[in-house]
């Protein structure tokens, strides 16, 4: 079980990589296994990270291979069995309990109750800020997300692209440095998942904050990402990380570029090779 | 299904003639003015069913003669009850038919209108056969002379409801007002309390789900004599019944409903660092609201039929069940299909004002959209 | 089985919730039983330890609360040491009870599905027959139990056929709405697919649409069942107390025999328990033979 420790070369916030300051996530030999009635599964083997500030990671792999697992441990969702972790320097719990990250699910998962600027204001109403304050925020982050003016609809009233948007909003009003992202566009079309990608590349780059994405999509890693980690499975693992040192400001038009397609190159192989790893 | 309408048409045509072949044949039947307007307005609607077939105004023209037949039919019912001759069979018989077929008509109009038509329609179509049912039911009995102690005419049972308003108005207050409201409110308010408290242990809800959900399906209106012991005749007995009928409903639909809302929901919630309460207020209660709602009407006829049966058992001389147990005891029997009629209104007042509120509270959920 | 698998176990907890229900129920019957144990023994001018006056409240004569060991006595006796012929067996009773039960179970499903049948096949009976079927659910139709015994009884039915009448009554509504419900549940893709078989109408139902209303067949049979055996018992109560669980319910309350009365209750508690058990057991057995046990 050869881990390739995850490096932190060149990351796009560009601080020194070794400075602790700069370090949201620092896992050591993470694993995790769930009891099963058909016998442990090993979700996460012996699993290292650093992810730094500002930048854009990406967890790639094919399903199965303890991605979202890995997610939710560093949202304190799970606990891992063995090995460290910290975000922000706290245990994920501390991080938690303080509000550091915000989390976007595979679904939208809006209150259909709620309006879409209802929904926004649920984490809002939760950490107890006043009214005006909601209000300011609930525009603000609508207005980001390109949902202004659908404050009063509710969620089952708009298209799929639309509540995930909202989701993303919901998720950027606690105002978090860190954003931790499930396969947020997988259920969408793939025009409508381009379009978001371009708003999301958008989005980190003016805000400087830290996201962590999960996809199984190749072009949608490298098109967003500063670091791609390759995950395989059975027993889920790190199998490669990839820098992708493109410029931070990105157009779809990137992804026909020879750096691009170099890149991509490198995540298929890496994919591949994880998965000979299984045949043997 | 196209072929069936003709059929309908055709039977009941067949009978109208043969109501009054009879009539002219038979040297002593009564001739009446009525039989004659009756006859001709069916003629009327059957040849309206054949030449013009298609469309919602067809339909609602046929209703209305249809209507106006029934009229000078029940009408004629007055020239001596109980000795109606097979003229005036066949006439009855003709004209529901000839209901039916405008009542498949506007069932058939129904799908080309739009949307709020529809809904009208829909609506219509269960009313045009409540009033035949109605209509049907005085004309047999008045027509054959049935005794009134075995079924008595719907104008009989109005009759009498509204000569004894008073005495059903004090049963209603008895009832419905005292042990029902009572009961129920306690029930579904000790339940709903129970379901939150029990709902922190996972070791109790574990074992009083399926004890709860068993006595649901137990014959619990067995403990009114018990009840009626221990806490007398009058309405607090009967209340006491409705809480113990009402509660294990009440409490296995919130538990169930507590635990609706989705793993990923909850995640959520925790994301946000949520306390108990708050993920309870935001987001378990809301989503249980359907089940709550659930137990709230399947209570509302649980109720009603706790405090009726209960009264079985023993009253003060007031009540709506006291009053169907000697009311039936002395054969007046009128009153007691009085007193059903109440019930059946309170009972289906307090479930569509529950329906009502259902659906502004949970105008989000898929069922309402 | 470790210790930990039997704490967590459903059986552990719903056994200690009835433990726990049983010693609720000797502590009412002690608190409720009390203050008139104490006006005997003023009376008969003993003053018992608290042991004795406990174990006096639990075995009176006519208690305000029978303890659970009177009922379990009492059922003993009026079950296993009486003749099932005799007119104080509970076995015999239960039975006049049951079979009534069964017939207008049968008569109710029979109805109920038949009844289901037609409405989906004809649209205008659903449009006007349905919204009247689900509005009666809503009224308290057992009202009119007394009055179904009492006519017919003076039309010289007596017995058996009131009380089945009044189950079936009440058993056949759950039951038309349920396979109503059930013979719609096939999706629309799943109805094209007939279509493209150019299958009749009779084909589609027997082979799509009856499969498919099985569960909720079976969902709703459970609730007829319970229905039809409450109808049972308040059936008997206006028949001027002759036999069945209901006339004991009302002999034992003319007569003040709590005793009696409570082990009625729990016979027919057991009943209704016992015969939702055996459908929940047909309806596993049919599904499991149908493949679609889950
Ligand atoms: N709650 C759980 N209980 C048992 N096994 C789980 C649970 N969650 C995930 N797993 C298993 O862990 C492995 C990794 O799952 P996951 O992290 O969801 O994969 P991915 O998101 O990469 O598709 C899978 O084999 C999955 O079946
Ligand atoms: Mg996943």
């Amino acid at each position: 079980m050869t881990d390739i420790q995850a490096t932190d070369a060149a990351s796009g916030a560009g601080g020194t990589a070794e400075d602790d300051a700069f370090r949201v996530i620092e896992a050591r030999e993470l694993c995790l296994t769930f009891e099963t009635n058909d016998g442990p599964v090993h979700a996460l083997s012996n699993v290292d990270l650093t992810v730094d500030r500002g930048e854009f990671v990406s967890f790639i792999g094919p399903s199965g291979c303890g991605k979202t697992t890995l997610l939710r441990v560093i949202a304190d969702l799970e606990k891992a069995t063995a090995g460290t972790i910290s975000v922000n320097g706290m245990s994920p719990e501390e991080a938690r309990r303080k509000r550091a990250y915000g989390y976007v699910f595979q679904a939208a998962a809006l209150y259909p109750w709620r309006t879409i600027a209802g929904n926004v204001a649920l984490p809002l109403e939760i950490m107890g800020l006043d009214k005006a304050e909601r209000a300011e925020r609930i525009a603000r982050n609508l207005e980001l997300v390109n949902l202004s003016g659908f404050e009063r609809k509710f969620p089952w009233q708009l298209s799929g692209g639309m509540q995930q948007r909202a989701s993303i909003a919901r998720a950027l009003a606690v105002e978090p440095d860190l954003l931790l992202m499930d396969e947020p566009f997988g259920a969408l079309d793939e025009i409508v998942r381009d379009h978001l990608n371009e708003q999301l590349n958008q989005l980190w780059d003016r805000t400087n904050k830290t996201v962590i994405f999960v996809t199984h999509s190749i072009p949608e890693a490298v098109f967003l990402s500063t670091k791609i980690v390759v995950m395989s499975p059975r027993p889920g693992r790190v199998h490669d990380v990839i820098d992708c040192n493109l410029p931070r400001e990105r157009t779809l038009d990137i992804r026909e570029t020879p750096e691009f397609l170099e890149i991509a190159h490198r995540v298929r192989d890496g994919l591949r090779a994880g998965h000979a790893y299984d045949d043997e | 299904m196209s072929r069936s309408v003709p059929l309908t048409v055709l039977a009941g045509g067949i009978a109208l003639l043969a109501g009054l072949a009879i009539q002219i044949i038979s040297a002593d039947a009564v001739w009446s003015p009525s039989y004659g307007l009756a006859a001709a307005l069916l003629a009327g609607s059957y040849l309206l069913a054949i030449v013009w077939r298609h469309g919602a105004a067809a339909a609602f023209l046929l209703l209305a003669t249809v209507h106006l037949a029934a009229i000078p039919l029940i009408g004629h019912i007055g020239h001596g009850e109980g000795e109606m001759g097979p003229a005036y069979w066949a006439l009855l018989i003709s004209g529901w038919l000839a209901a039916w077929t405008s009542v498949t008509r506007l069932t058939a109009a129904a799908r080309a209108v739009p949307p709020s038509a529809k809904q009208a329609i829909n609506l219509l179509i269960p009313f045009v056969f409540g009033v035949w049912l109605i209509l049907i039911w005085e004309a047999v009995t008045r027509g054959a002379g049935v005794p009134q102690v075995l079924l008595p005419a719907p104008s009989a049972v109005w009759a009498k409801l509204i000569a004894s308003l008073p005495i059903l108005w004090a049963d209603f207050v008895q009832t419905f007002m005292k042990a029902v409201i009572a009961g129920y409110v306690l029930g579904c308010g000790i339940g709903f309390g129970t379901a939150i408290l029990v709902d922190r242990s996972p070791f109790l809800k574990r074992g009083l789900m399926p004890v709860g959900n068993m006595v649901s399906a137990l014959p619990i209106i067995g403990v009114a004599p018990i009840m009626v012991m221990w806490f007398g005749f009058d309405w607090q007995s009967k209340a006491a019944v409705v809480v113990i009928m009402t509660f294990f409903p009440m409490l296995v639909n919130t538990l169930e409903g507590l635990s609706a809302s989705s793993a990923m929901q909850r995640d959520l919630m925790r994301t946000y660092a949520a306390s108990y309460s708050q993920t309870l207020l935001k987001l378990r209660l809301v989503e249980a609201l359907p089940f709550i709602f659930n137990a709230l009407k399947i209570n509302s006829t649980l109720a009603l039929i706790g405090a009726i049966v209960s009264e079985f058992f023993g009253t003060p001389i007031v009540g709506m069940g006291f009053r169907i147990s000697t009311e039936v005891g002395r054969m007046n029997v009128d009153m007691v299909w009085a007193e059903i009629a109440v019930a059946a209104l309170a009972g289906s007042a307090f479930y569509g004002s529950l329906v009502l509120i259902e659906r502004t509270l949970t105008f989000w959920h898929p069922s309402n959209r | 089985m470790t210790m930990n698998d039997v704490l967590k176990s459903k059986t552990f907890a719903v056994g200690t919730v009835v433990l726990v229900l049983i010693a609720i129920w000797y502590f009412s019957a002690v608190m409720l039983n009390a203050p008139f144990q104490r006006e005997l023994d003023e009376r008969a001018k003993l003053s018992p330890t608290t042991g004795q006056f406990i174990e006096a409240t639990l075995n009176q004569k006519r208690p305000v609360l029978p303890a659970p060991h009177q009922v379990a006595v009492e059922i003993w006796n009026t079950t296993v040491e009486k003749r099932i012929t005799s007119k104080r067996s509970l076995v015999y009773h239960g039975g006049i009870t049951l079979s009534s039960t069964m017939l207008g179970f049968v008569m109710g499903t029979v109805l109920g599905v038949t009844l289901a049948a037609a409405i989906i096949h004809v649209e205008s009976l659903e449009r006007s027959l349905m919204p009247w079927i689900i509005t009666s659910q809503t009224i308290p139709i057992l009202a009119i139990a007394p009055m179904v015994i009492v006519v017919l009884n003076a039309v010289g039915i007596s017995g058996l056929i009131p009380k089945a009448l009044i189950s079936t009554y009440l058993s056949f509504f759950p039951v038309t709405v349920g396979v109503v419900k059930g013979l719609r549940s096939p999706d629309p893709m799943q109805l094209d697919l007939m279509r493209t078989y150019s299958a009749s109408s009779f084909q589609t139902f027997w082979k799509l649409r009856w499969p498919s209303s099985i569960p909720f067949l079976f969902t709703s049979m459970k609730i007829a069942i319970a229905a039809s055996l409450v109808g049972a018992i308040v059936g008997e109560l206006p028949t001027g107390a002759v036999a069945g669980l209901g006339a004991r319910l009302l002999a034992g309350s003319y007569y003040g025999q709590t005793v009696q009365i409570w082990s009625a209750l729990l016979s027919a508690a057991f009943l209704a328990a016992m015969l939702v058990t055996i459908v929940g057991f047909a309806d596993k057995a049919v599904r499991r033979r149908m493949g679609i046990m889950q």
